[in-house]
């Protein structure tokens, strides 16, 4: 138990600042960081020795935010990647800094696949292959999906809304 | 430069993130010094990769929340589910397949510590059965024909996944549903009928906390009604039979709730 205390504990704020970052409400934020830690409580012994835990959480994060967009967004049997897309209809961010609020309105402008991916990579510190491992891809589609990603919010950012406002629906 | 790697996409991402080593990295500055417009653009993505870690560390500098020390999760996996009467217990042993965490069941958004009485949605889940199932013209908002779009709909006021649940093994079938009024939140009403023309509802409303429980039995004149927690949902089926008829049609809707509510499986 100490050995598994010893091992998460440390990866909490960061589990925390993703979950923060895809969901933008605290509380839900912790909630979904709660099931990560009792969903790899559970699967501990299933954790391959040598694995690297740092993905392994990440991964079982992702998944279950995923699993609850699709549990929420959930339209009829078909969800496809839409729903995943317009997720975030935030309105006005109380935590918003002023003259930093742009970077993470231009982050809401990104698929979710293409948020984790600033996210995990740029913000996490994940290596290229631990985020090919948590989502699931080879590593040359990280690279250029990371790519475009990043072009994509940087003509956001030069932009503004419209181009979004045209993509998203 | 003979001989060297042309500089791509992966280099420019590479080097975005600081991950070049050094020769590498002198080769894609002078990429960049030969390619002006380039090198305007991996400067503005270095300054929004930047931005944005400024943005959000704050979350992580955050103390961590008691609820989220291993210990006291590990604590809670090792609590046996509250509110489980011991007679009760035993009525139903064997019934309750599932941990306390096999009930997180992924739907974490659901917040909230309200612990919600379970008797008080019993009672107004028998007072909603004994309105609606005698209604001859108008038992359902909306029927069976619909399901797709009733269950989507009463999921989407309820605000927690549903699903109807198939009783034809147990001889109901699915006429439609409405939405109700329970202390100021939205519950959900599915009603069965079978060949007979008995009709039973299952009463669904969020119970705030991922806490499980068995099942309560609650009996009143002649209807009878089996009631639990599941996924933070409550749950009440009820109809005008004996609680030795009724057992096993609760136990077929848990065991299809338990089915589906794996996050992989999840129908919705």
């Amino acid at each position: 138990m100490d050995e598994i205390a010893a091992l998460l504990e440390p990866q909490i704020p960061a589990l925390r600042r993703y979950a923060w970052a895809l969901l933008r409400d605290h509380e839900a934020a912790d909630d979904l960081v709660q099931d990560t830690l009792e969903r790899a409580i559970s699967r501990w012994g299933q954790r391959r020795q040598e694995g690297d835990l740092r993905a392994w959480l990440f991964t079982i994060q992702r998944n279950l935010f995923l699993n609850g967009l699709r549990q929420r967004k959930a339209r009829g049997t078909q969800v496809g990647e839409d729903a995943l897309n317009d997720v975030q209809a935030l309105g006005t961010d109380p935590e918003s800094h002023a003259g930093l609020r742009d970077v993470l309105v231009g982050l809401d402008a990104l698929s979710e696949e293409q948020r984790s991916l600033l996210l995990l990579v740029g913000v996490e510190d994940l290596s290229y292959e631990q985020a090919a491992k948590v989502l699931g891809i080879p590593l040359g589609t990280v690279m250029s999906r990371l790519s475009r990603a990043r072009a994509r919010l940087r003509e956001f950012m030069e932009n503004g809304r419209s181009t979004v406002l045209r993509r998203v629906k | 430069m003979t001989g060297e790697r042309p500089i791509g996409e992966d280099d420019l991402q590479a080097y975005v993130d600081g991950r070049l080593t050094p020769s590498r990295r002198e080769a894609v500055k002078a990429y960049l010094e030969d390619h002006p417009a380039l090198a305007d653009q991996v400067g503005q993505e270095i300054e929004q990769r930047e931005a944005l870690r400024a943005r959000l560390s704050f979350k992580a500098a955050e103390p961590i929340p008691s609820r989220l020390r291993i210990a006291n999760l590990m604590a809670a996996q090792r609590r046996p589910p509250r509110g489980r009467p011991a007679a009760v217990a035993a009525a139903v042993a064997g019934l309750l397949v599932g941990s306390v965490l096999g009930a997180a069941g992924g739907i974490w958004w659901s917040s909230g510590p309200a612990q919600l009485a379970q008797t008080s949605v019993a009672g107004n889940a028998i007072a909603a059965h004994r309105i609606y199932v005698g209604e001859r013209l108008h038992p359902v908002e909306v029927p069976a024909e619909q399901e797709a779009h009733l269950v989507q709909w009463l999921s989407r006021r309820v605000g927690k996944p549903l699903s109807a649940p198939n009783l034809t093994a147990q001889g109901y079938r699915l006429i439609g549903g409405r939405l109700l009024p329970d202390g100021g939140e939205a519950a959900a009403l599915f009603m069965y009928e079978n060949a007979g023309g008995n009709r039973l509802t299952l009463y669904a409303r969020s119970g705030g906390t991922d806490a499980q429980t068995s099942f309560r039995f609650e009996s009143r004149d002649d209807v009878s009604a089996f009631s639990w927690i599941d996924n933070g949902l409550s749950y009440v089926v009820t109809a005008k039979v004996d609680r030795a008829q009724l057992l096993p049609i609760a136990e077929a809707i848990y065991r299809q709730f338990e089915a589906t509510g794996e996050p992989a499986k999840s129908r919705l």
